[in-house]
């Protein structure tokens, strides 16, 4: 069973965001999902998550149609736009995410600790978010979408705005679960470094998949979207 | 009710516990309110308005004793729009996405959360009812408990018309205006204030739009039950106002418009 499978996906707002998008994800795999700002990368994530509904096409997720408690169950999210409630400690922003996907109590506490040790950031649990820096927020983020062990994660331009040191810290850890843990990451970037040799890489551009391949290199990405753009 | 549904309800009316044990004021603000309504127009109207003869109060029976029912209304419709100022706030911030990408039906996930915000509601109605009756307002005592479930429908009606509300506003800063434009029409409009035997003596117009308002209709189903009594006509207007709200603010928020909007913007 594949992991992602999306066929033939539109969808249009005022105009066209995506056309005809397809492409699937084996399980275990770590893919990136590369496109300017403007792509489409958002909007493929949301109708992912199901917080869009489908126009055309089809998306089924862990063999589930996308939106479903199914497939929404084995899922992690992590979206570009920070989703920490800054009036909470880091302890009961988890708790939160935890009691939504039904962990008892005493399983939410054991995996919280667990995942935020593996952040570095053990001594913070009882702090308010607020004064956590962005890189932090970023890596408790990260935390709380891997809390319910997921077996797909999907991740939307989840480094933009920090420092080398936590994106590093960031994609060490979400590949680290593709290769320890069996999950399944869908990274969604417009940032061309975070490619490595040998990474599976779908360019999105203007709405379509322009390239699906696994080796392009992170130094002609550039280039290369200057092409696209021209 | 599934393990999981329970433990998601639980962590949902902890995360609005929190939010308002960190909003001090919110407390504060709640009483003074209907405070100000009961010590200052309460006194200032007692001997102005003749409530004789109105149900389900006896003879003699005080201005302030009238308008207490009223204004645990007023308590409950802010704190409903309070909830819904939370789902925009929610919305623009983005944490409204983790709670519609957990695995149970939308439905349930905003029903949660309006009960959450009744949860909320509960210490403020009754911190103003203590208030009261330190004023010398002071339904039988029994009454207290039957208001309870009164409390809890009438919350859960103008949640849900707050959850409503939240899913047709756009945008947080045009969510001021708006409660405004519910809050006070719907609060002065309404039996809150003045029997509907007295409204419609001084306007027959008016008198309907307070009969019809469902406002009105919470505020008459608390009011009978602090005295023990039923209100047929108001629960049945107010359980079906809460059914329609709730139906209509799920439709919108699983049909995913709200989020359409938001990214077709960007």
């Amino acid at each position: 069973m594949t992991a992602l499978e999306i066929r033939d996906v539109s969808h249009s707002y005022r105009k066209p965001a995506l056309r005809g998008v397809s492409f699937s994800i084996e399980p275990g795999d770590f893919v990136l999902l590369l496109g300017l700002n403007g792509a489409g990368k958002t909007t493929l994530f949301s109708l992912i998550a199901g917080l869009l509904g489908l126009q055309q096409g089809s998306i089924r997720v862990l063999g589930h149609e996308a939106g479903r408690s199914a497939a929404l169950a084995g899922c992690g999210f992590v979206f570009q736009q920070s989703a920490l409630d800054l009036d909470l400690t880091v302890a009961q922003s988890l708790s939160y995410h935890a009691a939504l996907h039904g962990l008892s109590r005493g399983a939410a506490r054991v995996r919280i600790e667990q995942e935020l040790e593996r952040f570095g950031l053990g001594s913070r649990l009882h702090e308010l978010v607020r004064t956590l820096s962005g890189g932090q927020r970023r890596r408790v983020e990260i935390a709380r979408a891997l809390l319910h062990r997921p077996r797909l994660l999907l991740l939307d331009e989840a480094t933009v705005g920090l420092d080398v040191p936590s994106r590093r810290a960031i994609v060490q850890r979400v590949r680290a679960a593709c290769t320890e843990e069996g999950v399944t990451a869908l990274w969604a970037t417009h940032l061309p470094d975070e490619v490595e040799p040998g990474d599976r890489t779908i360019v999105l551009h203007e709405g379509q998949v322009r390239d699906d391949r696994r080796d392009i290199a992170a130094a002609s990405l550039p280039d290369y979207f200057a092409r696209l753009a021209s | 009710m599934t393990a999981k549904a329970l433990r998601c309800f639980v962590g949902i009316v902890e995360r609005e516990w929190l939010r308002f044990l960190s909003q001090r004021g919110r407390f504060f603000a709640s009483l003074v309110r209907p405070l100000v309504w009961l010590v200052i127009f309460g006194t200032g109207l007692r001997t102005m308005v003749d409530l004789s003869a109105t149900p389900p109060y006896g003879a003699g029976v005080g201005y302030e004793d009238y308008i207490v029912p009223g204004l645990v209304g007023l308590v409950l419709l802010f704190n409903g729009m309070q909830t819904a100022l939370s789902m925009v706030f929610d919305r623009e911030m983005g944490s409204m996405k983790v709670l519609l990408v957990s695995p149970l039906p939308r439905w349930y996930l905003l029903a949660c959360r309006l009960m959450a915000g009744v949860i909320v509601a509960l210490p403020q109605v009754y911190a103003f009812l203590a208030c009261a009756w330190l004023w010398g307002v002071r339904p039988p005592l029994s009454g207290y408990l039957y208001a309870l479930p009164a409390v809890v429908l009438a919350g859960l009606m103008l949640g849900a018309v707050g959850l409503l509300l939240s899913s047709l506003v756009e945008q947080l800063e045009n969510f001021a205006g708006v409660m405004n434009f519910v809050i006070f029409p719907v609060f002065f409009a309404s039996t809150a204030l003045y029997p509907l035997s007295r409204l419609g003596e001084a306007s027959a117009v008016l008198a309907e739009v307070a009969r019809f308002n469902p406002f009105s209709h919470a505020v008459e189903l608390v009011r009978f039950a602090l005295y023990g009594r039923l209100d047929t006509t108001a629960l049945v207007a107010t359980i079906a106002m809460t059914v329609v709200a709730m139906t209509l603010a799920a439709w919108r928020y699983d049909s995913g418009r709200i989020l359409r909007r938001q990214l077709g913007a960007h």
